[in-house]
């Protein structure tokens, strides 16, 4: 079973629908030990019940990126290799990836809050993150303002290609604008300063997030394709009742 | 090679002759400029320290007010499609259409910056910090947007979405442009960190613009 196999609509859906049950499965199992794990975590000596944000704070935050990393891959497959479920992969991952990125955003809010004492901070990675979302957004618009499905399909491919040579530049910009217009920020996780006990709820809710993605993502990719479907069937009969 | 510059000369000739839009963009700069303190009241010396970030803002806003035309009219009359099947690659024939509206449109604003300038009560070397930030970052401002206005041509869509597209790519110009004429201006970094990595940023968008436009238009248009 190679790539090019799965070109056949048919036959993406058939193992979708095979594949499907087990990774929601895996995904609800992953996310209860996960929540299990995280909810009898101890409280941080410092940020004391408010550190359980991060567990789902911090998936998130991963997979706001990674879901630009998977619809770059889809882009290339729509411009090079020109793979008939590109673009449904493209089309289908944008608004999880803007849902998991508002996520991302609204729980860091939830923390700032009890942290630095506001919802808000223009910190570096919010704002980085915040431009993440609108560059989601745009590209959401993007899809919506074309009814040609193809044709939003290459342009949305040229835009999320140029977004992913971007993003790091903005990262850096925003980092080094940060840096000179306030100090260091209170917020220091870094991997390898975590603790154990926090460290493993973390790992396994980041996986678990990210076969929930992956769940999501086939699943929207069928819907995709049967609304398609559906319009080809419904142009069809539209055009036999015309003649 | 003498194709590609008689279409900057075409270009530039349209721009500037009626009908053309590139000084209308230096007239929506102005306004923008005279409505900031409207906005944000009388106090020169206020004025002062908002300048530079005004006047950035003000010519981000035009540029990209005047790209929505870049491929448009092009497309309208149908010299896009004999530029697309040109002997001239398409990556150059779209570096030279980028090329002239910058020389039309963008020239124009960091002319008109020394007397928005006085406006907004800048003095010598704020002024010039500022038309020089502008010389070197609105080049990357046209190649970034060209690819907002190439995608706009081929969607037959323009205005707001590709507004919403474009801006979210020019954070970084805008970021190192104000922050090397603050620089100048009151420190506490050097000007030439900023001012490097916006020579920088401008010479990126040069190579990556016209190959994305290009990519854009080829695979768009029909």
């Amino acid at each position: 079973m190679t790539l090019i196999d799965l070109a056949n609509p048919t036959k993406f859906l058939s193992l979708t629908a095979r594949v499907l049950p087990w990774l929601a499965g895996a995904a609800a199992i992953l996310l209860l030990i996960g929540f299990y794990q995280a909810a009898t975590a101890p409280d941080d000596y410092q940020q004391g019940a408010t550190v359980k944000i991060m567990f789902i704070h911090v998936p998130n935050a991963w997979l706001s990126m990674f879901v630009w990393g998977v619809m770059s891959v889809a882009a290339l497959g729509t411009l090079v290799w020109r793979h008939p479920l590109a673009d449904v992969a493209a089309k289908a991952a944008a608004p999880i990836g803007a849902a998991f990125t508002f996520l991302a955003l609204v729980t860091g809010s939830l923390w700032g809050r009890p942290m630095w004492g506001t919802y808000w901070e223009w910190d570096a990675r919010l704002t980085s993150v915040l431009i993440l979302f609108l560059m989601y957004l745009g590209l959401m618009a993007l899809w919506r303002a074309v009814d040609d499905p193809s044709r939003a399909a290459r342009a949305a491919a040229v835009l999320t290609l140029v977004g992913a040579l971007n993003l790091p530049i903005i990262k850096f910009s925003v980092d080094w604008w940060n840096t000179l217009h306030q100090p260091a920020s209170v917020m220091r996780i870094g991997g390898s300063s975590l603790d154990r006990a926090f460290l493993i709820p973390l790992l396994v809710m980041a996986i678990g997030f990210t076969l929930l993605f992956v769940t999501l993502h086939l699943a929207a990719m069928r819907n995709e394709i049967l609304r398609r479907r559906v319009r080809s069937l419904q142009m069809m009969q539209a055009s036999q009742q015309a003649a | 090679m003498s194709a590609l510059a008689a279409l900057i000369l075409r270009d530039i000739k349209i721009a500037l002759r009626v009908g053309g839009g590139a000084l209308i963009g230096v007239l929506f700069f102005l306004t923008v400029t005279v409505l900031m303190p409207f906005a944000i009241g009388p106090d020169l010396a206020l004025l002062t320290r908002l300048g530079p970030a005004i006047l950035w803002l003000g010519a981000l806003l035009a540029s990209l007010l005047t790209l929505d035309r870049l491929f448009t009219a092009d497309h309208e009359d149908g010299s896009l499609d004999l530029i697309v099947m040109g002997r001239a690659p398409l990556e150059l024939a779209c570096a030279a259409k980028a090329l002239a509206h910058w020389l039309a449109a963008g020239v124009p604003l960091i002319v008109a910056t020394p007397a928005l300038g006085l406006l907004l009560n800048l003095d010598a070397t704020a002024t010039a910090a500022v038309a020089l930030t502008l010389l070197v970052g609105t080049p990357a401002l046209t190649f970034t947007g060209m690819i907002g206005a190439a995608l706009a041509v081929t969607l037959h869509r323009g205005g707001l979405l590709l507004a919403v597209l474009v801006l979210p790519l020019s954070i970084p110009v805008l970021i190192f442009g104000v922050a090397a004429s603050q620089a100048a201006i009151t420190g506490p970094l050097s000007f030439g960190t900023p001012f490097s990595i916006l020579c920088a940023l401008s010479l990126v968008s040069l190579v990556v613009g016209p190959f994305a436009a290009a990519a854009s238009l080829r695979h768009g248009l029909d």
